[in-house]
């Protein structure tokens, strides 16, 4: 089918609001009897709390309230909460909140508040804490993720022994699983790499903090947020201020960024809310640099063992993989599943073994950062795969071609289908692109003191799903209203998805107006904005929605000028009888058609299968035209993969340690290109934040148990000057055949396969050497050309 | 933690002339702040770490701006923001070493606003001192750097005493190659020292990177016309190429005549608590012709003493690595 719309570039609203200062975030918003809130945080990384008294804090003039522990719901450890409760985790774990006329006076409060701790060991390093005798992060346990239970976990001395300093331990796994014959593949390998590695946490760093502000007012909270998605997040926001959702009216335009840190609301969020509830006066909750570094998520870290067995084609015959996970303090991180998920479906190993403990630490708590799992996987084993190459003396393209996944690719432990997967076009495509039989002869050459490096990375991650409701509306002014309810990243989604629905509509452009941001408007159950998978969730939610119009505007059609709804088809912005033009209706007409029918035509009929947020949304907007409502109930079977491929050159200073990325390009596999400018922004945007797993860091001390990388500098966020100016990109555009506009996702990949392409292009200016860990810095570089050991432990986390 | 990132309550003085901020240091002795820019005093206030009670801001004292040549060389008001200084015409075209440096520091914003005589004053990163904990720079008697798992990364090779802090500085060791003189008001008068005297390390004052007293003000940098037009080289490597402190850096002023080192001033910066000025690697170049071999020389020579802690060590070869290339690839 021919597009007018999808396909084409456009400028999305947000663009111009953006840019003039326009767009309201949470923390823009002012009302009369506003009060600001501030927390209260732990300066100790591991304590009980014993005592707290803000008598004195209270007795401050224009000090209005506090809230603490006692005064939220509480969920049951080792969940993240609200306000910590007897025992803090971290420094920066916020304990309290004080309500002020001022910030100043809630920051003067606070220092007014006297806590007795009672401080306990802390453990910054998991390995540590799995030592026998080593230290636990929490007094129930050191181990615990979704599935698994709060336990303490400990290895024995012998399984440390016998694996030394260099080699990660592997004592009992508290989860595992296998498929083949690992042993078998190891035994026909003609290379067998095997390597211990270690992946570094750090931050999400949002550029917006995540602020709230909040207030009640007819028995409902009103309550404006920083966050991904929209309407899947309500009944987990509702359930954090403890009402019902069809109590909460959420509004959040525009979020400066979640990376998903702010994926389905947060508990903090509450915060706001409850404090505005005990005062009764609207509450703004400011979160600074320092609270967002606590409670704003970082990316997992892995200690990790893996071993892989090639044959001499360069096909992965087995492999084997350890992760220990570094979790924060709840149990809030799957890093460790999708990690071992991303071995089997990026390269498709016919044996495959995986063993897994995530541990808990007393550092900030952790969460899916993009790409959570795969894409620090991919920095690290990217780079193992051109040693198997060297060593079996095979093209790098080739050894990764030859293990690409394709349609009949197979995901899992249960070895389930794929969608799609054009991978190896992928490889090709970026081939041509960045020229690579001419540009490897590049490898090594030294041009005076410097040596280039070439890389290539490749990145995953699950890009669809399917099953949320669509919603649109046709108003007597003729206008197409797109209800859309998946929220606002940043990446327009939002807006190009309903390019979708204006299409198949054959509707203008200009006649469309997105309904987003606010539940007032009447917003769906849509999918979270996450997990890549508005793009193509979106799309298919659209088709449902715009095919249950269609069948609505034929219906009304026939009903007016007689026949059947099959002797009709849509015009521009119309519905028209196939062989009299004479018959029509104008969207302005149908619209009065269906205000008048009632019933299904105008919303006050739902189809029963809606969810109750879009069937309460409907009610919002029922007998305002014509509109259609219908859950996408299309069948999908597999997981829809995102995939990519980058490649980079860099030209790596031998004096100095550092590296100037001269070039680099990226090809998605993301089927039907909605909005190529879009597409552009998100690969660019994604391979930046890949240099950025190469440079960004968490540090601890671990005596004291204290951050030292809570700002942008200390985290050494990339700059202009770090990234090359431009990154050049292409896509695959095979559709895939599971989504009617054949759209797949691809905010998540293009992280992985940048960083990725990075960690092997500096491996390569090196010869080949393996750091074996993230971030990749120019000490590590420098110490590494000069000879030097390197100053940290093989296994050392949290630092340098 | 507690709470961060809101600064307490202080009063602001805005004084115009140099002689009212000199009273109101008089009055407030050690309850007076000093600030230019703000770029290193508004981290402290936001961080509660110090919390004075008299800021004295001194950007409106209008004798404190402004670059002049003089008849012994040039004269910098020690508020002349970095970028004036970097695009300076006399700076660039006889003292271009300090334009090199100052162009390096931080980003363009922070440069915009930050002031020379900031730059040379400012105050240790210790991530331990910058944290606000009770170690010998802040007034105590331990250092949580220099122990067996300290975080020390960007601690110092050369003249640890009990504090293993470097001075952060771009400019600082660019005024030690240039061979700087600072003048330094008070009520009672003036004295102007040179860098020896205005950078110190521990064993002079364990809590001050530099010696201005708390009645003073640091109101001008003056660059004699020694080392005017003469072979310069400034490098600095960091992290990230822009919004950094430097891991190491080196400034270096070179004379030389007929392809033949006649005398020079080499400065590292980001490896002592001072600008570390390499009176040996002078030595050794004296009279030696500009060539590879020669930097070479100057590089290995340039660590000798080093003491390395836990996580510095890389410090050592690029400390030789940027002297080399300062010796190699120095231009007029």
């Amino acid at each position: 089918m021919a597009y007018n719309l999808i396909g084409k570039d456009f400028t999305p609203m947000d663009v111009e609001a953006k840019v003039t200062g326009r767009a309201k975030y949470a923390e823009d918003f002012r009302a009369d009897n506003m009060v600001f809130c501030k927390t209260l945080t732990s300066p100790i990384p591991h304590a009980k709390i014993k005592s707290i008294d803000t008598s004195a804090a209270l007795k401050i003039k224009g000090v209005i309230g506090v809230l603490t522990a006692d005064d939220v719901p509480q969920f049951p450890p080792p969940a993240l909460p609200i306000l910590a409760k007897d025992e803090v985790f971290y420094v920066g774990d916020p304990i309290l909140a004080i309500a002020a006329e001022s910030e100043e006076l809630c920051a003067d409060a606070i220092e007014a508040i006297k806590i007795d701790f009672e401080q306990l060991p802390h453990v910054v390093d998991p390995l540590e804490s799995l030592f026998p005798g080593g230290p636990n992060a929490r007094t129930a346990g050191n181990v615990a993720a979704g599935q698994i239970k709060l336990q303490t976990v400990k290895w024995d001395a012998a399984d440390f022994a016998a694996a030394g300093d260099a080699k990660m331990p592997m004592g009992r796994a508290a989860e595992e699983w296998a498929y083949g014959d690992v042993d078998a593949g190891f035994k026909n390998a003609k290379v067998t790499i095997e390597e211990t590695f270690v992946t570094g946490t750090y931050s999400h760093n949002c550029m917006e903090t995540r602020s709230t502000f909040a207030y009640w007012q007819g028995g409902k909270c009103f309550l404006h947020g920083s966050n991904q998605s929209h309407t899947a997040a309500i009944a987990n926001i509702a359930r954090y201020i403890d009402i019902p959702p069809e109590n909460l009216v959420f509004i959040a335009e525009y979020c400066g960024g979640g990376f998903g840190s702010k994926i389905p609301g947060y508990p903090n969020m509450a915060i706001a809310a409850l404090m505005s509830k005990k005062i009764n006066r609207p509450v703004m909750h400011r979160i600074t640099r320092t609270d967002e570094y606590g409670i704003g998520a970082a990316r997992p870290g892995f200690q990790g063992y893996i071993k892989m067995g090639f044959r001499a084609d360069g096909k992965l015959l087995a492999a084997d993989m350890y992760l220990v996970q570094e979790s924060g303090p709840h149990a809030t991180a799957g890093d460790f599943r999708a990690a071992g998920n991303a071995l089997t479906m990026m390269y498709q190993p016919d044996a495959c073994k995986f063993r897994s403990v995530p541990v808990l630490t007393n550092t900030v708590p952790m969460g899916a950062h993009r790409g959570p799992g795969e894409n620090q996987f991919a920095a690290l084993v990217e780079p193992m795969f051109d040693k198997a190459a060297k060593q079996l003396n095979i093209d790098r393209i080739a050894i990764r071609r030859i293990n690409a996944p394709d349609n009949n690719g197979k995901i899992g432990k249960d070895r389930g289908p794929l969608t799609s997967a054009f991978q190896k076009e992928a490889l090709d495509k970026a081939g041509v692109m960045f020229k690579w039989a001419e540009r490897k002869k590049a490898s090594g050459q030294k041009t005076g003191n410097k040596v280039t490096g070439i890389g290539i990375g490749q990145g995953y991650h699950s890009a669809g799903t399917n099953g949320f409701d669509g919603l649109l509306r046709i108003t007597s002014d003729g206008k197409l209203h797109v209800h859309t309810g998946i929220g606002n990243l940043g990446t327009y989604s939002h807006s190009a998805t309903a390019r979708v629905a204006a299409d198949l509509m054959n509707c203008e452009w200009e006649n469309v107006v997105i309904e987003r941001g606010d539940t007032r408007k009447g917003l769906p159950f849509n999918s979270p904005q996450a997990g890549s998978l508005s793009a193509s969730t979106q799309s298919r939610t659209m088709y449902a929605a715009a095919m249950d119009m269609k069948d609505k505007l034929t219906d009304i059609a026939a009903k007016t000028h007689g026949g059947q709804p099959a002797d009709y088809v849509l015009g521009k912005e119309k519905v028209v009888h196939k062989s009299d033009a004479s018959k029509s209706l104008s969207f302005q007409q149908a619209a009065e058609k269906a205000i008048a029918l009632g019933g299904k035509y105008s919303g006050k009929e739902v189809p029963e299968d809606l969810n109750a947020i879009t069937k309460q949304s409907v009610a919002m907007i029922a007998g305002s035209g014509l509109i259609a409502a219908a859950k996408d109930n299309m069948p999908r079977v597999g997981v829809t993969p995102g995939l990519s491929v980058s490649m980079a050159e860099i030209e790596l200073d031998l004096e100095t340690g550092k590296f100037e990325i001269k070039d680099m390009i990226c090809v998605a596999d993301c089927g039907t290109v909605l909005h190529p400018l879009g597409l552009g922004h998100q690969i660019s945007g994604g391979n930046v934040m890949g240099i950025g797993m190469v440079m960004e860091r968490h540090i601890y001390d671990p005596k004291l148990g204290i951050p030292a990388s809570v700002g942008f500098h200390q985290g050494k966020l990339p700059t202009y000057l770090d990234v090359p100016v431009e990154v050049g990109w292409g896509a695959v555009e095979k559709p895939d055949p599971q989504n009617p506009i054949g759209v797949k996702g691809v905010g998540e990949p293009v992280l992985g396969s940048g960083a990725a392409a990075i960690t092997s292009a500096i491996a390569d200016a090196l010869g080949g050497h393996l750091f074996n860990r993230t971030p990749v810095t120019p000490d590590m570089i420098i110490n590494h050309l000069a000879g030097r050991p390197p100053a940290h432990k093989p296994l050392q986390v949290n630092t340098v | 933690m507690i709470v961060k990132d809101m600064m307490s309550q202080f009063d602001l003085f805005q004084p115009t002339q140099l002689k009212d901020a000199l009273g109101i240091l008089d009055s407030y002795g050690k309850d007076a702040w000093k600030m230019a820019g703000g770029y290193d005093s508004l981290v402290w206030f936001k961080e509660r770490i110090k919390q004075p009670k008299a800021v004295v801001d001194l950007s409106a004292i209008q004798e404190m701006h402004g670059i002049k040549e003089t008849a012994d060389g040039v004269e910098i008001g020690a508020l002349t923001s970095l970028t004036t200084v970097e695009h300076d015409p006399v700076i660039k075209a006889k003292y271009r070493l300090l334009s090199d440096a100052v162009a390096k520091v931080a980003s363009p914003q922070i440069r915009n606003a930050g002031t020379i005589g900031g730059n040379a004053s400012q105050d240790a990163r210790c991530l331990y001192y910058r944290y606000g904990l009770p170690c010998y720079r802040a007034g105590g008697n331990t250092c949580f750097a220099d122990t067996p798992e300290g975080i020390n990364r960007e601690h110092a090779l050369f003249e640890s005493d009990r504090c293993v802090a470097v001075s952060p500085s771009d400019g600082a060791p660019a005024l030690v190659a240039l061979d700087a003189k600072f003048v330094l008001k008070s009520s009672g008068g003036e004295r102007v020292i040179g860098t020896e005297e205005f950078f110190i390390g521990p064993k002079v004052d364990i809590t001050h990177l530099t010696s201005t007293k708390p009645e003073e003000i640091l109101t001008a940098i003056r660059i004699p016309k020694t080392w005017a037009n003469a072979n310069f080289y400034f490098e600095k490597v960091a992290d990230r190429n822009t919004w950094d402190f430097p891991l190491v850096n080196v400034a270096a002023a070179i004379r030389i005549a007929n392809g033949t080192v006649q005398d020079s001033r080499i400065a590292c910066g980001g490896v002592s608590a001072v600008p570390r000025r390499l009176t040996q690697v002078e030595q050794i170049l004296k009279g030696q012709p500009v060539n590879e071999q020669t930097a070479k020389i100057a590089g290995q020579s340039a660590s000798r003493g080093a003491r390395p802690l836990n996580y510095n060590g890389f410090k050592i070869p690029l400390m030789e690595n940027l002297v080399m290339r300062a010796v190699r690839d120095a231009k007029a």
